[in-house]
């Protein structure tokens, strides 16, 4: 075959960004639904706030076949060793969404019976706030994580062991800077 | 033995030791007593004339026949954090038991913490399906105890939110049964037409769900501009759709095999247990307390209690579907006779003045402030308030020691009883029945575990 | 005024002042046969089964003739049938509080008692199986004691912990 028919029928890039792009399009969440977040976990898997059109409406019902851990409600004292369980089951690159406040921080509930914070037992990634989110909150979580996969800079933090916004060499605590918090809108 | 089998075994025996339940653990049959055993076999009932034939119990069977197996409390069965033990002889279950607990929120005691205003957001996360018949239990409970008359008009609105709230809760159910026998369809309809009575909560409460909307003394709002509209194209859009459902569903071979004939219970079985709402009527028993001891202006809309005959799946499938049928034409006289008037009483205990005199008036300025931080202070004395939720009878026993935070408040929730008759429900069936079994017992782990 | 049938124990004190229903207080003694004499009387079902904690409110308001006790055992009854609902209130005790279990008359009462038990420490004798239902089965402690703190953590502003 001449080369001149081979002039628009193929495209280069780097391996990295075909394997981020793939990473990203098809993110297949675990099914962790614990309460009220669970809910509206479902109704944005549902027809009107539609997550197939990022790949993820397959709910995998098994931790080894899933990316994504969207920890959906407040997890209690005797959840936590099953949370983590699961957590380890997963293959990598797996992410965790900490969605609701309860499983961002407690919520509402500062008691005996609840963990105040799921990062106290997995790495979270993204954290939505919301009691419950409604889906659209969901989604900007999980666009949020999208663009960070897509620019590599999850990876790259994963790698270095610490947040990359953080100035390695200045041990003052400075505030976080919220990432990607725009996508697709002009700066 | 080499090394690494060493440490798999010890590794296991430290991932077991983390979430197993010790003593609860099902465990094989020769190291269960008699009685345990029976126990274990649903026949929880010794009342004269129900006691299981203990001939029918096997004893003595070959332990290698039976297998133990775990079901949750992470599974595909879209009901929450309920965990299952099961003992199977091949595909049958021959005994089973409950653990539950993996939701526990410490809600009873966060309740002590808040005050009486704060309360209901407590509740209200709960049964997470039906939160404003969590929150009408309360308020109905703590208006008993202060003696405080609700206008008219509140009460109409609270009644109509509150059928709202059924027929939502109902779609959840037909959509994640749908989705446990087996059609993903429905769980995309019912979820999809829950979405237009979730816009509506929002226009008015302003959250889809926990909406913190009826409070003791009325509801936090007036009803929006327009909501007639609104009402009418949801019960006209619904009512529409459930005979869609009957399409996919109600006739359906498949589905009925599934669910005909499929754990069924009798009325007295089901009295003994305790168990409320639509698992004691399919089975024959007419009770609902909307119908037998009204709350609200139920006694004013005419509606039917609907009621099955052989306490199977089918017939509590049957139950729900028109269940929506009924609120909506509950909602739709809602629609017809709602009354003017106060959406709140104006007693000054209860209600904060208007946001607008806050600016103009000290003394309002410091009303609202006493009221929003220390709360009001409710009488001495003890009520236990009852309603009929999706699940049951949903009870509210609160202890007031005069202080403006509850001493003790307590929720009957309806779901931790019916979980009572699941193992009762699961025995002599096949695995896949127990996900039909569990999804039409319809138990919300929030309630369950509170 | 409800009456008691034929069947139920002497001496047992009701009281119509309580808020709402008819409250019945009969000592621990009298208790079992209280509710089996309301179950042949019509009440068919126990509605709920709960555990009271008066460490802080002792001196509570109660008729003439109770025993006021820290722990206490409130039962709902509901019968169908006359559309009533009845509560009795037992006193359970001070540190070691036991009653009777009602598994023999309404075997609903299972899971509500190993509530109880759970969150205060009161015995039911003749209860199948009294362990934990809602905390861990290791758990230590009775948490919804008034002598229980709550366990609120001061919330600490922490940037996020490294990944992993």
């Amino acid at each position: 075959m001449a080369l001149e028919d081979l002039q628009h029928n193929f495209l280069t890039g780097q391996i990295e960004d075909l394997v981020r792009w793939a990473r990203r399009a098809s993110v297949w969440p675990a099914s962790f639904g614990l309460a009220c977040c669970a809910i509206e976990m479902m109704a944005a898997g549902a027809a009107d706030f539609d997550l197939s059109r990022f790949g993820m409406e397959v709910f995998r019902n098994s931790p080894r076949q899933a990316d994504l851990m969207i920890v959906a409600g407040r997890v209690s004292q005797k959840m936590a060793p099953v949370l983590r369980q699961v957590y380890d089951q997963m293959m990598e690159p797996k992410w965790v969404i900490s969605m609701g406040v309860c499983a961002s921080s407690g919520g509402m509930f500062n008691n005996y019976a609840i963990v105040q914070g799921v990062d106290q037992i997995v790495p979270v990634d993204v954290y939505a706030p919301g009691c419950p989110p409604s889906p659209e909150t969901l989604m900007h979580a999980i666009l949020t994580l999208h663009e960070q996969i897509r620019t590599g800079e999850i990876m790259k933090r994963r790698a270095e062991g610490r947040p990359t916004h953080i100035e390695a060499s200045n041990n003052l605590w400075t505030p976080e800077v919220p990432v990607a918090v725009r996508i697709g809108t002009p700066k | 033995m080499s090394d690494t089998t060493i440490r798999t075994a010890e590794r296991i025996e430290l991932l077991i030791a983390d979430t197993s339940e010790g003593a609860q653990e099902l465990k094989h049959r020769n190291v269960t007593g008699r009685d345990e055993l029976g126990r274990e076999l649903g026949s929880v009932l010794r009342i004269d004339g129900l006691t299981l034939d203990p001939n029918s119990i096997d004893f003595d069977r070959n332990d290698d026949e039976t297998m133990i197996i775990n079901m949750g409390p992470s599974h595909p069965s879209t009901h929450g954090v309920l965990r299952i033990m099961l003992e199977l002889d091949g595909e049958f279950v021959l005994r089973s038991k409950t653990v539950i607990g993996y939701l526990h929120t410490g809600m009873e005691k966060t309740g002590e913490a808040l005050s009486y205003v704060q309360g209901g957001t407590n509740v209200t996360r709960m049964d997470y399906l039906s939160p404003v018949i969590n929150e009408l239990s309360y308020s109905l409970a703590v208006e008993k105890l202060l003696g405080i008359e609700v206008p008219e008009r509140a009460t109409w609105i609270r009644m109509m939110m509150s059928e709202l709230n059924r027929i939502s809760s109902h779609l959840v159910w037909m959509a994640t049964n749908g989705m446990d026998v087996g059609s993903t369809s429905m769980m995309i309809y019912g979820l999809r037409e829950r979405e237009l009575i979730l816009a509506f909560f929002e226009k008015t409460a302003g959250l889809r769900m926990n909406l913190n909307y009826v409070r003791p003394g009325g509801v936090a709002a007036d009803l929006p501009d327009g909501w007639q509209d609104d009402v009418q194209v949801i019960c006209d859009t619904i009512y529409a759709r459930t005979f869609e459902y009957d399409t996919l569903l109600t006739g359906q071979p498949i589905f009925r095999q599934r669910m005909i004939g499929v754990a069924p219970i009798s009325a007295e079985e089901a009295l003994a247990l305790g168990v409320t709402g639509p698992l004691l009527r399919s089975t024959g028993v007419a009770w609902d307390l909307r119908r037998t001891m009204p709350y609200l202006a139920y006694d004013k809309v005419d509606f039917d209690v609907i009621v099955g005959t052989y306490g199977d799946n089918f017939d509590r499938y049957a139950i729900r579907l028109n269940e929506i049928r009924e609120s909506i034409r509950i909602v739709r006289q809602c629609l017809e006779m709602m009354p003017s008037g106060d959406y709140r009483s104006q007693d000054p205990k209860v209600t904060p003045p208007p946001r607008a005199r806050i600016n103009e008036s000290m003394e309002a300025l410091i009303h609202h402030f006493k009221l929003f931080t220390e709360g009001f202070h409710v009488p001495v004395g003890e009520v236990y308030s009852a309603v009929e939720s999706p699940r049951g009878e949903l009870g509210c026993y609160i202890v007031s020691d005069g202080g403006p935070k509850p001493y003790r408040i307590h929720v009957r929730a309806p779901s931790f009883v019916n979980l009572q008759a699941v193992p009762l429900l699961m025995r002599g069936g096949s695995v896949s029945d127990t996900i039909t079994v569990i999804s039409t017992v319809d138990p919300v782990m929030g309630e369950v575990d509170r | 005024m409800i009456s008691l049938s034929a069947d139920a124990p002497a001496d047992v004190i009701t009281s119509e002042a309580m808020a709402t229903d008819i409250a019945c207080f009969p000592t621990p003694s009298q208790y079992l046969k209280l509710v089996e004499s309301f179950k042949n009387d019509g009440f068919e079902m126990c509605v709920d089964l709960c555990g009271v904690d008066y460490l802080e409110h002792f001196d509570r308001p109660l008729p003439e003739g109770v025993v006021a006790t820290r722990f206490e055992v409130v039962v709902n009854l509901l019968s169908l049938s006359k559309k009533r609902r009845v509560r009795i209130r037992v006193q359970a005790g001070n540190d070691h509080a036991e009653v009777d279990s009602l598994f023999s008359v309404y075997p609903g009462t299972e899971a509500m008692e190993r509530e109880a038990f759970d969150f205060f420490g009161i015995l039911f004798a003749g209860h199948p199986e009294l362990t934990r239902i809602l905390m861990p089965e290791d758990w230590e402690g009775h948490p919804l004691r008034k002598d229980y703190g709550i366990g609120k953590v001061p919330v600490q502003f922490k940037h996020a912990p490294g990944p992993r």
